[in-house]
């Protein structure tokens, strides 16, 4: 075993674990722990841009902003942290740019701002440029910039160091974490006075996803098993436009630089179900939009996708601003998207739900806000909740810096006020467990046929149209794959970089986020945003203007709701 | 259809030297060179190794010897390679297992440039402003994804382990010829050191191997020339 100590630990080295661990740098001794090396993270593959009303190349107002967010995730945002989000990113964007990140420019050196989806200018009238961005790999550039701080501040970064388990002491408060160490498969005890979660989402619950093979949900799975609970989990994005069969993403900025989405009869859809914004509807609804159409007999050939159609665009434009995109298709598909119309479908893409916090970015224990000391989460694992039922285009960006930098500045000052808390009793010890488990096993089902079944199932039940039928039957089916996961067994017993364990481990963090997900979507009887039901498909704000809190307690399963923050904009239909 | 995956395996816990190990599979010709080391690892043999994460070339994890070229595994469709295809880690950094190498060395170099913004005047109030010209003019070295690509593609690397190597080049490049960085010199100073730029013989391997498709060796060449004739344009 080894021994650490800090001030701070923060797990995940994506947008939010480094915005915060930059505020902490040279204030503070702290630790990034990453799975991975801190620029391979999933931030770097965010393409269209970040949000900020900075009104550089048209009116705009960040209150704009903060009623597009509000009325993007179906008014079951937390008004006050859209408030924050929208309000900060306007320093946020130009804190990144003092850093060094290379936006595109306006011919007299501005940030360039293009549209996006949901965005709107005077509330709601038309599509507004507020997205600043970095050709179409914006979160590359973001990714990139933040690491460089990193690297510039001395950062302490324990590479390669996958989270197990986190650690809190018998009255509750937080004091680190335990990780292992994928080269030597040494365990580690890091102590520390403050924790901050920010490992991202976990998008390979499902077949089709655009998220890295990285995006496994363990934080969120960590937490909820020492107690934590997880909001809001029902909601999980499936953006519209994903390879066909692949899922990598296809940026929203392609249609926010004119793309269109058509069907199998060359149809412009979009704009008959939405008609002021059209192509730039929010996700949850462009991706229903997409599923009607193939429903009814109009996907491509009869087919399960759709096309996303740039031909109509200047070839110049194309280099210049979706080069990366654009590149996908070919390499991907063999398709010339200067000169063809690419295949799409949904892909699985963004967890609004995940471990609940307040705007400080403390993790919150209870419906009354309660915050758990010592205790922090931030990006996607985390749920403020300025996403609500349906994340907006760009806001993810925006919330990783927004919380990320909110969450290194309270830590800092808790860091200040408080004494290290003392490690419970043999702190190693139930991650030693876990992984011994799974390596003793001399023979067992193997974890592949558990994991391409649940993915399978959440894509099949658990996806973009749901009823209580099918998820019922995913619930008792991810039980008994629970059970199943108790007995497999890998092939890899050693020490040395050993992935075949850890990707058994991901598979059980996986299988937890999964029953979390399924249990609040089978309780909330409504659709609202990202979250749709056939059997019950009108929001229900009589009942469901609430966030959903999930609870793993010894006796099973515990539901509670938690009240939205209504602050500005009270709840009204939502139509584009 | 049929292909055969030809990879080189060491695993140090029980193995004196590498040796290839062949696996025959069924691979769609659109399927990256990843599925086919996922289709091995997941329903195979789990203790095969590599390194993996977004699988669609912009993480940077998955460099590897495809036949003989640097490749990432998720960049390179099947129907590219022929139905045998040898897979080996990358060279010039000691194998940790399989397809792992170890990235310290790599990772050291890139901090030695100083990449990352340097610039001591407080800003203003808003951004910094740089005209669209004088953004495009370092375009091409902020796509590096820092997947080791071309500094294991260079021979100067694999017989000098000081040299910084093309892609630290690159990411102090992406730098000096920011209008906004003022550390250009300091940079310079480091990379006209012993380690530096003049160990560069200009093989252009580095080129070729880069996925993201960054003029690597023109990048280089250009940090020669701010050298040469004192002035970055």
């Amino acid at each position: 075993m080894a021994y650490h100590r800090f001030d701070a630990v923060i797990v995940g080295a994506g947008g939010a674990g480094l915005m915060a661990a930059i505020q902490l740098a040279g204030k503070a001794n702290i630790a990034v722990v990453s799975k991975l090396y801190p620029p391979r993270s999933h931030t770097g593959a965010a393409q269209g841009g970040i949000s900020a009303a900075l009104g550089n190349t048209e009116e705009d107002h960040w209150q704009w902003h903060m009623f597009d967010t509000v009325k993007g995730g179906d008014y079951l945002v937390d008004q006050d942290a859209a408030e924050v989000l929208a309000r900060e990113a306007v320093d946020a964007v130009l804190e990144l740019e003092h850093m060094g990140l290379p936006f595109n420019r306006t011919p007299d050196g501005r940030i360039d701002q293009r549209r996006f989806g949901g965005h709107t200018r005077n509330f709601g009238e038309g599509p507004v440029r507020r997205a600043c961005y970095a050709a179409d790999r914006t979160g590359h550039m973001i990714i990139q910039t933040l690491y460089q701080q990193g690297i510039k501040h001395n950062v302490n970064f324990l590479d390669e160091h996958h989270l197990i388990d986190l650690l809190f002491t018998d009255d509750g408060i937080a004091c680190g974490c335990v990780t292992y160490e994928v080269k030597t498969g040494e365990i580690h005890t890091v102590h520390a006075k403050t924790v901050l979660v920010a490992t991202g989402g976990y998008g390979r619950v499902w077949k089709i996803t655009s998220n890295a093979m990285a995006g496994t949900g363990d934080g969120m799975a960590a937490a909820y098993r020492r107690g934590v609970p997880l909001m809001d989990m029902e909601f999980y994005q499936f953006h519209p436009t994903g390879i066909y069969k692949l899922g990598v993403l296809l940026s929203e900025a392609a249609r926010g630089e004119g793309g269109i989405l058509r069907n199998g009869d060359g149809e412009a859809f979009a704009a008959r179900y939405a008609p002021t914004l059209g192509d730039l509807a929010p996700r949850d609804m462009v991706s229903r939009f997409i599923y009607q159409e193939v429903k009814e007999g109009r996907g491509v050939n009869g087919e399960d996708y759709v096309y996303l159609d740039l031909t109509h665009l200047p070839p110049e434009l194309i280099d210049e601003k979706l080069p990366d995109i654009t590149d996908f298709a070919r390499t991907y598909l063999g398709v010339e998207p200067k000169t063809e119309p690419i295949p799409i479908q949904p892909t699985a893409h963004y967890a609004m739900g995940g471990i609940p916090t307040d705007i400080e970015g403390r993790v919150i224990r209870d419906e009354l806000a309660t915050p758990i000391p010592g205790f922090y989460a931030a990006g996607e694992s985390a749920c403020v909740s300025v996403h609500g039922a349906n994340r907006l285009g760009t806001n993810s960006l925006v919330d990783l810096v927004v919380f990320g930098r909110r969450a290194g500045k309270h830590m800092l000052g808790f860091i200040e006020g408080n004494a290290l808390p003392p490690l419970p009793t043999d702190p190693e010890f139930a991650a030693r467990a876990q992984l011994a488990d799974i390596l003793s096993r001399p023979k067992g089902i193997r974890a592949t046929e558990i994991r391409e079944e649940m993915q399978e199932l959440m894509m099949d039940k658990v996806s973009v149209v749901r009823d209580a039928a099918g998820m019922t039957a995913a619930k008792e089916r991810i039980g008994e794959l629970r059970r199943a996961f108790a007995n497999c067994a890998i092939d890899d017993k050693g020490t040395t970089y050993n992935t075949d364990l850890l990707e058994a481990h991901e598979l059980g963090c996986m299988l937890d986020c999964a029953e979390a997900t399924i249990e609040g979507a089978l309780a909330r009887t409504e659709s609202r945003g990202g979250h749709y039901r056939d059997d019950y498909p009108n929001r229900d704000d009589a009942n469901w203007l609430a966030h959903t809190l999930v609870y793993r307690g010894s006796g099973g399963l515990e539901m509670r709701k938690k009240p939205v923050t209504i602050t500005e904009f009270q709840p009204k239909e939502r139509k584009y | 259809m049929e292909y055969t995956l030809r990879i080189k395996r060491y695993n140090p816990d029980q193995d004196v030297k590498p040796a290839f190990k062949e696996y025959t599979l069924d691979l769609a010709p659109t399927d990256r060179v990843l599925d086919g080391l996922n289709q091995i690892k997941w329903n195979h043999d789990g203790s095969l190794t590599y390194r993996r994460s977004c699988g669609h070339g912009v993480c940077g994890s998955d460099a590897m010897r495809i036949n003989g070229r640097n490749r990432l595994a998720c960049k390179v469709l099947m129907q590219e390679l022929g139905r045998r295809v040898t897979i080996e880690p990358l060279i010039g950094y000691a194998v940790v297992k399989d397809l792992v190498v170890d990235m310290d060395q790599f990772f050291a170099s890139y901090k030695a440039v100083k990449p990352y913004l340097i610039a001591d005047d407080s800003p203003s109030a808003g951004e910094r402003r740089q005209s669209p010209a004088q953004r495009e003019r370092f375009d091409d070295t902020t796509k590096c994804i820092l997947c080791a690509a071309c500094t294991t593609s260079c021979p100067i690397t694999w017989t000098n382990e000081n040299f910084v190597g093309p892609a630290a080049i690159v990411n102090a490049h992406r730098f000096i010829f920011d209008s906004r960085d003022q550390g250009g010199a300091e940079r310079l100073r480091i990379l006209n050191g012993q380690s530096g730029v003049w160990r560069c013989r200009t093989v252009f391997n580095c080129t070729d191997a880069c996925p993201r498709g960054i003029e690597v060796t023109k990048a280089i060449e250009e940090v020669k020339r701010a050298l040469l004739y004192e002035q970055v344009v």
